[in-house]
């Protein structure tokens, strides 16, 4: 650890990647009064965990994030959407029509809103978690010279 | 068309803006020259990654801070590190084209450009009040999301409720390009048990195939699979193959 060339990386990585985490929360359940959404933040989410993994290895990146909560995420997204679609389409609406959900319209549509965004957060962060997972236990680890 | 947009308007900000978008534009346009003039790929890929934050920031003096945020994200940072790891597997310079053989795409370049260029004038003008994206269904959505849903924010109404099918869709397809990369390179990749059958030969478990230039591991790697599976096997070995030495950095 002493000749650790990365190590002033490693220090600053650490303090940032909890704060690009919490930004990501905050991109969630801020979208509906600034900008941001589902999307965004699934993608900050992940880039936080791209970034852990390649200040740290992608063998520790698996132990934060196990590749197990990738299958699980990216299918409970989708089905999150599609079951919200559905419940309305059971409460009398129609296929997506949240004004059902609940006992007032507005009060359907904030639920329905929520609901689906975070089917959208789930699904983009598995994915592109999954696909950086993918491409990065292909290649062999790379020297310090390659670069 | 600059001078009627100027005009119609004749407030300072507005001028600001517009020296402010030039000046991104022609960011963007030096960029891009210097991504097709570049060989080395790694510095093709950070100039791609320059260009999406540049964009980024255009995005942003346009008001569109929903699609800023997003290239920012997926542009600058997510594509760039997949961009890096597809570069890793592959070479690390590209190999200059002859002049003989560019004459075509530069004739498509051109063509395609011409009818952009002529398209130009059919465009409304910069903040036109009777743009289509100004008018119709736009205008509705803007009256009626602060009664119906009561969200600050209209993208997000427009997104995830009036629109709610095509963004069921977006998630369909993320969710379909994720079950691609899975089936195809697994979540593990192949690392550390790479098999394949390639003319008949099986490939050993602990390498897998890179475009790498490390000639010495490649070579070794070959001299032994020939040895094993006769004199045809040494034409079905992959271009060079690079062992794997697993582990963290």
């Amino acid at each position: 650890m002493n000749h650790d060339p990365h190590v002033l990386l490693r220090v600053i990585a650490k303090f940032l990647i909890p704060l690009i985490a919490l930004f990501a929360f905050y991109v969630q359940f801020h979208g509906d009064f600034g900008p941001g959404g589902g999307f965004q933040a699934g993608v900050i989410l992940a880039a936080s965990i791209i970034l852990y993994s390649l200040i740290f290895g992608l063998e520790n990146a698996k132990q934060a994030f196990p590749p197990i909560l990738i299958r699980i995420g990216m299918s409970l997204g989708v089905l999150l959407y599609g079951g919200t679609g559905v419940v309305a389409w059971m409460q009398g609406g129609e296929f997506l029509n949240y004004s059902v959900l609940a006992h007032d319209a507005i009060h359907g549509q904030h639920w329905g809103i929520l609901a689906v965004e975070l089917g959208v957060f789930c699904t983009v962060t598995s994915v592109m978690i999954a696909i950086f997972y993918a491409f990065g236990s292909r290649q062999p680890q790379t020297s310090e010279e390659d670069w | 068309m600059i001078a009627n947009i100027i005009g119609a308007v004749p407030t300072s900000p507005l001028i600001s803006t517009l020296l402010l978008d030039i000046g991104l534009l022609t960011l963007l346009v030096m960029v891009a020259f210097a991504i097709v003039r570049m060989r080395s790929l790694f510095a093709i890929v950070m100039l791609q990654g320059v260009y999406s934050l540049v964009a980024a920031a255009w995005f942003v003096t346009l008001d569109a801070v929903d699609v800023a945020f997003t290239e920012a994200a997926v542009g600058a940072g997510v594509s760039t590190v997949l961009m890096l790891a597809a570069m890793l597997l592959a070479d690390r310079e590209s190999t200059p084209v002859p002049m003989s053989r560019q004459w075509g795409p530069l004739a498509v370049v051109l063509i395609a450009g011409m009818a952009m260029l002529y398209a130009v004038p059919d465009l409304p003008s910069y903040g036109d009040a009777n743009s289509p994206a100004n008018s119709y269904v736009g205008t509705d959505y803007l009256a009626r999301t602060a009664v119906e849903i009561d969200v600050p924010n209209v993208v997000t109404a427009v997104l995830a409720s009036y629109r709610g099918y095509d963004t069921f869709g977006e998630v369909v397809v993320i969710f379909a390009a994720g079950l691609g990369v899975l089936l195809l390179l697994g979540l593990d990749g192949n690392a550390g048990r790479f098999r394949a059958q390639v003319m008949g030969r099986k490939l050993s478990d602990t390498s897998a195939p890179t475009g790498s230039t490390d000639k010495t591991a490649s070579t070794s790697q070959r001299r032994k699979s020939s040895g094993g599976g006769g004199g045809k096997s040494s034409l079905g070995a992959p271009p060079s193959i690079t062992r794997y030495e697993g582990g963290a950095s």
